[in-house]
């Protein structure tokens, strides 16, 4: 199994028996391999339904869908969805299963030697920020955000190539949200999956995703894009209106004064440095709070890096 | 107090026996040591035989019902009702309905008992097959689990506590409705009730020493059962605590 994959929506459509309309109208975008895609829109855009297409929960009556080349009719689904990873918002926790046992499903399908699957839970327990010991508690011992860290890690158990999760943080409380979205950024980056991300949240698709496709009513791809193009660049008034009007301050959010370049020297101004670890947006909020327009940026030593000028967030946008 | 009388049958002459028997006392523990082998003891077991007998069969046929019912959903509500309907039969019409056809013989007796347990068993295991909640159902679908999986895996596990607990309600109230074997044959703790109640003056101890024998079996199954539900679904205990 390749460490990601490739998945393409090829003209794929679905009806709504007896209704009139789509719920998914011609459907066409490529997710490059190792992507972190976030499908993002109103309700009754059809993001689950996308989504759930992919492991074929649903079915889609013309178009295709390829992952890594290949049809996925070419493979029966439950073989496609040993393969695939699943979070959903609920979990969906064995509860008559231990931690371990519920992360060992896949590859007990897949019929895994015993010692390889128990240090594969072990492995995945750590990389989910489980604690060892916890594999024989049961799932209602746990808090909602570890248990969806369990669904995570049940869902990497046998390494799957795509992982697609349906709304995975929506029934968490914030602060445990962004510590869940944060570890996730992390942990896209270490295993280098293929990420389907559906959310309605379009700030949790912004700091999450590298692709973002965003579906309208009736299923049709409204724009399909870059975080940052598609707050530069809203392909139309729907685009522009679900993003808000605060597109130039999200666009300065996604980047950091180390991404800029920062103007020689240090600025006469008293006040602590700014590490360069800070968003652009943030630093625009500092240099508001300051009334000043410069403002010194250190490294983590606490070097001075350089200044970075309230006109350099302009050159930004 | 009446010597000798009553049917040939009659196995306490507690007429010869202590003067606890002699004075009719509500327990004599004298006659209860006394008759342990011929009448309690053999009573007992054959007590014991009737309920596996019809615990076992009324469990088989309500799990392969209530599979059935689980996959084709249209068909739980119609075996629920004849399930209610056959409990609705007075035990008593049912034998005197049952006896042309099977006489005086434990199949008769079994045939009542087996029907009386569907009406708790039957409901109690659809309902646990049907306990799983949508989520969970819908996580083991998107990991690739065959139906048969997600029932040999998921829900079957997840029955077992209902499953337990209909096993007890049914292990209990038939422990209590075969004591009416004894109106159509010799066995089981009904037998010396029946027998001391023909007698115009019954004598206090048979009677209460076969009640208190059932009822110590009655408990003793259930807390077997309770047993076995902590040990098939620990997980169950775990939420409750």
């Amino acid at each position: 199994m390749s460490d990601a994959a490739e998945i393409v929506f090829d003209n794929v459509t679905k009806r709504y028996e007896g209704r009139g309309g789509d719920a998914l109208h011609e459907l066409s975008f490529e997710i490059p391999a190792g992507a972190f895609c976030v499908l993002v829109g109103p309700s009754g855009g059809g993001k689950t339904t996308a989504l759930k297409m992919i492991n074929r929960l649903v079915s889609f009556d013309s178009g295709d869908i390829r992952i890594d080349g290949r049809s996925i009719r070419d493979l029966s689904a439950v073989e496609l969805r040993r393969g695939i990873g699943y979070v959903i918002q609920q979990v969906g926790l064995f509860p008559h299963m231990t931690i371990g046992e519920n992360i060992a499903t896949v590859p007990r399908l897949l019929g895994w030697a015993k010692e390889r699957t128990r240090a594969r839970t072990m492995e995945l327990l750590e990389l989910v920020g489980l604690e060892n010991g916890d594999e024989k508690r049961y799932p209602a011992e746990l808090s909602g955000g570890q248990r969806q860290r369990v669904g995570l890690a049940r869902a990497l158990a046998a390494d799957p190539p795509v992982l697609l999760m349906d709304e995975p943080f929506g029934a968490l409380d914030p602060i445990t949200r962004f510590r869940l979205q944060t570890e996730l950024k992390r942990l896209h980056r270490e295993v280098g999956k293929t990420i389907v991300f559906v959310t309605h949240d379009i700030d949790e698709a912004i700091s999450l995703a590298d692709r973002i496709a965003m579906l309208r009513q009736g299923g049709v791809l409204a724009q399909y894009a870059t975080p940052d193009e598609l707050l530069a660049h809203p392909a139309d008034d729907f685009v522009a209106e679900f993003i808000g009007g605060d597109r130039a301050l999200r666009r300065l959010a996604l980047k950091r004064l180390s991404d800029c370049a920062l103007a020689p020297g240090s600025s006469s101004e008293g006040d602590p440095p700014a590490p360069s670890t800070m968003t652009v947006r943030n630093a625009v909020s500092l240099m508001l709070e300051r009334k000043t327009e410069a403002l010194n940026v250190a490294d983590g030593d606490g070097h001075i890096l350089g200044v970075f000028h309230l006109r350099d967030a302009e050159d930004l946008l | 107090m009446t010597l000798g009388k009553g049917p040939p049958v009659v196995i306490p002459n507690f007429g010869q026996g202590s003067s606890c028997v002699r004075g009719d006392h509500t327990l004599c523990w004298s006659w209860v040591r006394d008759h342990w082998h011929d009448t309690l003891g053999p009573a007992l077991v054959q007590h014991i035989e009737l309920t596996a007998i019809a615990v076992g069969i009324g469990f088989a046929l309500a799990f392969a019902l209530a599979l059935a019912a689980h996959r084709v959903r249209r068909i739980e509500q119609p075996v629920g009702i004849i399930a209610a309907l056959l409990y609705t039969i007075p035990s008593l019409a049912l034998f005197q309905f049952l006896i042309p056809f099977t006489g005086l013989t434990w199949t008769t007796v079994e045939i009542a008992l087996v029907s009386y347990t569907l009406v708790i068993l039957f409901p109690n295991i659809v309902a646990g097959l049907q306990s799983a909640s949508p989520d969970v159902l819908e996580a083991a679908r998107g990991m690739g689990l065959t139906r048969m999986q997600t029932l040999l895996r998921v829900e079957l596990p997840l029955a077992v506590p209902a499953i337990i607990g209909g096993l007890r309600v049914a292990v209990v109230s038939t422990i209590s409705i075969a004591t009416i074997a004894a109106f159509l044959l010799p066995d089981g703790l009904g037998y010396p009730i029946f027998l001391a109640l023909k007698d115009p003056t019954p004598f206090k101890t048979e009677i209460y020493s076969a009640g208190v024998l059932a009822v110590a079996l009655a408990l003793v199954c259930d807390a077997a059962l309770m047993l076995l539900r902590r040990t098939l679904a620990p997980w169950a205990r775990r939420r409750l605590a």
